[in-house]
């Protein structure tokens, strides 16, 4: 089914620095991931899974090997943009201190080709907060520095229900905010999904998040995915020796996980 | 004196421009012993923090202090100059691990220079000269099996978050402190890091380096596996008080129920549950809530919940501020 592979990578890898100090980032990785489909990459810190995000999204190109996305190199970024969006791990990076945070959501509306009239863009915004469980008037005149954590993630995401993207990359969306946001979070995920039928790649250091929404799973070390698989299959019988180290270092309430 | 540390109705407010009062923390009290850790958990902005800054005496403005009192060995920390706490409790009787290392470390300075100020402010000896401290420093980073001369003779930014962390670990805890209070170290890092810390952290409390710690976090399941007893805090209060047994497996409180749910785990069992989301948000602290503070969000509230002031009361073996758990 090639018409339905939105992502595919062939052997890319990607360098960063030169001579001595050249880092590889991203070694011989390949994968499709097809329409509708939920991905989670895991790993720890610095195995390279931002760095692959970063190629899904166009903001590097492989050094090597090829990139597709659904069929065809990623050559203007700017109409990548139109179906391919993201949400980032720290949403304060994200928006612009100086300006109010619904112009800033209205103004995101520029990167589509077809920019809807004024009165739409209103109303989408408003379409987009409420799903995301903020009432407009909450944020009427508000600057970013004056909501918390939990709500600028939310904000994000009002721009990922306001712009409804074809595809989404969640880049560690919940690493900054505690478990219950984490929660709500993920439910808006969720409703995404449903409602607009999307194609989301998670990249995570947590595996119980993958297990939890993901359709597969791929598991990163030192710029390598050393598994790949249903997350059923990658969290009851880890193949790799990786996969195994990551799920033994959770914390769990029913197991035993540090000797004193 | 059986208690190292006792907190006696701690209220602190802040004050903002306006010249309205935040009620961060309210009539928080708790005593540990010699060797106790107390683990503190709540979700962002219950005023976790802010009670850590009162523990350690240290009420920079806008923070002040309402009422109560905090002693450690006996020694009251309240209505003391910011330059005695200084000089004669940082580091020694109370040391605080904070959360960002990136953020706590000065990215012009080398780590041995970061740890020789450390030493040199705060064990009130004025005459000791820098060999001393390189000296001290060394024989302490070998404790930790870390690549001490490596690491001392870096600056912050040559590190990984996993070394910066360890050796903001380190710094914290040069002087043997009495207690320590670990605000959130673990939260910035992958869960491999994340387990590296707090190994190190058991391996001093092995070393008898210091032996009674407040861990903040608001991980759940990894305080499991850190402290002995647990607090839980919502709005400025602690809802529910009891041994980390009690707490983690056997939660009473509906918030603390709530925390519980929202956790995910890669367990087969728990694919099909949902993780419970508590809509909503805590009320905001300005003004003096009536009733019970978690009501609005309560899955179980009752009428009379937003009426009645709940205090705290032993359910079983524990203290739960909740009239109608069980």
């Amino acid at each position: 089914m090639p018409s339905n592979i939105i992502f595919s990578a062939k052997d890319i890898s990607k360098f960063f620095g030169h001579g001595k100090k050249r880092i590889c980032a991203v070694n011989n990785v390949s994968f499709d991931i097809a329409d509708g489909e939920i991905v989670s990459i895991v790993g720890g810190s610095g195995c390279g899974k931002s760095v692959l995000a970063k190629i899904m999204l166009g903001l590097y190109s492989p050094d090597s090997g090829s990139f597709l996305y659904k069929g065809k190199p990623i050559t203007n970024t700017r109409n990548h943009w139109n179906e391919v969006q993201s949400v980032f791990q720290d949403p304060f990076g994200c928006f612009n201190q100086f300006f109010s945070i619904r112009s800033q959501l209205k103004d995101a509306f520029g990167i589509l080709k077809e920019k809807p009239s004024k009165q739409n863009i209103e109303k989408r915004v408003d379409e987009a907060l409420l799903a995301v469980n903020v009432k407009p008037l909450d944020i009427e005149g508000k600057y970013p520095f004056e909501l918390s954590g939990g709500q600028m993630q939310r904000m994000l995401l009002a721009r990922i229900f306001a712009l409804k993207p074809k595809v989404l990359i969640a880049d560690e969306p919940t690493s900054m905010v505690d478990a219950c946001v984490r929660a709500n979070i993920l439910d808006y995920l969720m409703k995404l999904k449903e409602e607009l039928g999307m194609t989301i790649v998670f990249v995570t250091h947590d595996i119980g998040l993958a297990y939890y929404v993901s359709d597969r799973i791929f598991i990163m070390h030192e710029a390598k995915i050393v598994e790949a698989g249903k997350p059923e299959d990658v969290t009851q019988n880890p193949q790799s020796p990786h996969t195994v180290r990551l799920l033994e270092d959770i914390p769990d309430i029913n197991r035993e996980w540090i000797k004193k | 004196m059986a208690h190292i540390l006792e907190v006696k109705d701690l209220s602190l407010h802040y004050l903002t421009r306006f010249g309205q009062k935040i009620h961060a923390v309210t009539d928080v009290s708790f005593t540990m012993k010699q060797g106790e850790i107390l683990g503190v958990a709540g979700e962002s902005g219950c005023g976790k923090s802010t009670l850590v800054n009162g523990l350690m005496g240290l009420f920079i403005p806008p923070l002040y202090p309402t009422s109560g009192d905090v002693l450690v060995n006996g020694e009251s920390l309240m209505n003391r100059s910011p330059k005695d706490i200084r000089e004669n409790v940082l580091s020694q009787k109370v040391s605080m691990i904070p959360q960002g290392a990136f953020n706590a470390l000065n990215p012009t300075r080398k780590i041995k220079d970061i740890a020789a100020d450390v030493i040199a402010a705060h064990s009130g000896n004025k005459n000791i000269n820098k060999r001393q401290i390189y000296d001290r420093l060394r024989e302490r980073f070998d404790l930790f099996g870390m690549e001490t001369e490596h690491i001392l003779n870096s600056y912050p930014i040559q590190l990984t978050a996993g070394e910066r962390q360890r050796s903001v670990i380190g710094i914290s805890t040069l002087l043997n402190p009495k207690v320590v209070i670990a605000d959130e170290p673990t939260s910035a890092l992958d869960v491999t890091t994340q387990k590296v810390v707090v190994k190190m952290i058991f391996d001093l409390l092995e070393k008898n380096i210091f032996s009674t710690m407040i861990f903040i976090t608001h991980e759940l399941p990894l305080l499991r596996h850190v402290s002995h007893n647990i607090g839980i805090m919502y709005a400025g209060e602690f809802v529910e008080y009891g041994t980390t047994v009690q707490v983690v497996h056997d939660p009473r409180h509906p918030y603390t129920r709530a925390l519980m749910g929202a956790m995910l785990s890669a367990d087969s069992e728990q694919k099909n549950r949902k993780p419970t989301t508590i809509e909503g948000a805590p009320p905001s602290l300005a003004k003096k809530i009536e009733g019970c503070r978690f009501a609005e969000r309560c899955p179980s509230a009752r009428p009379e919940c937003r009426l009645k002031t709940q205090g705290l009361r032993m359910v079983g073996e524990r203290l739960v501020r909740c009239d109608y758990a069980e």
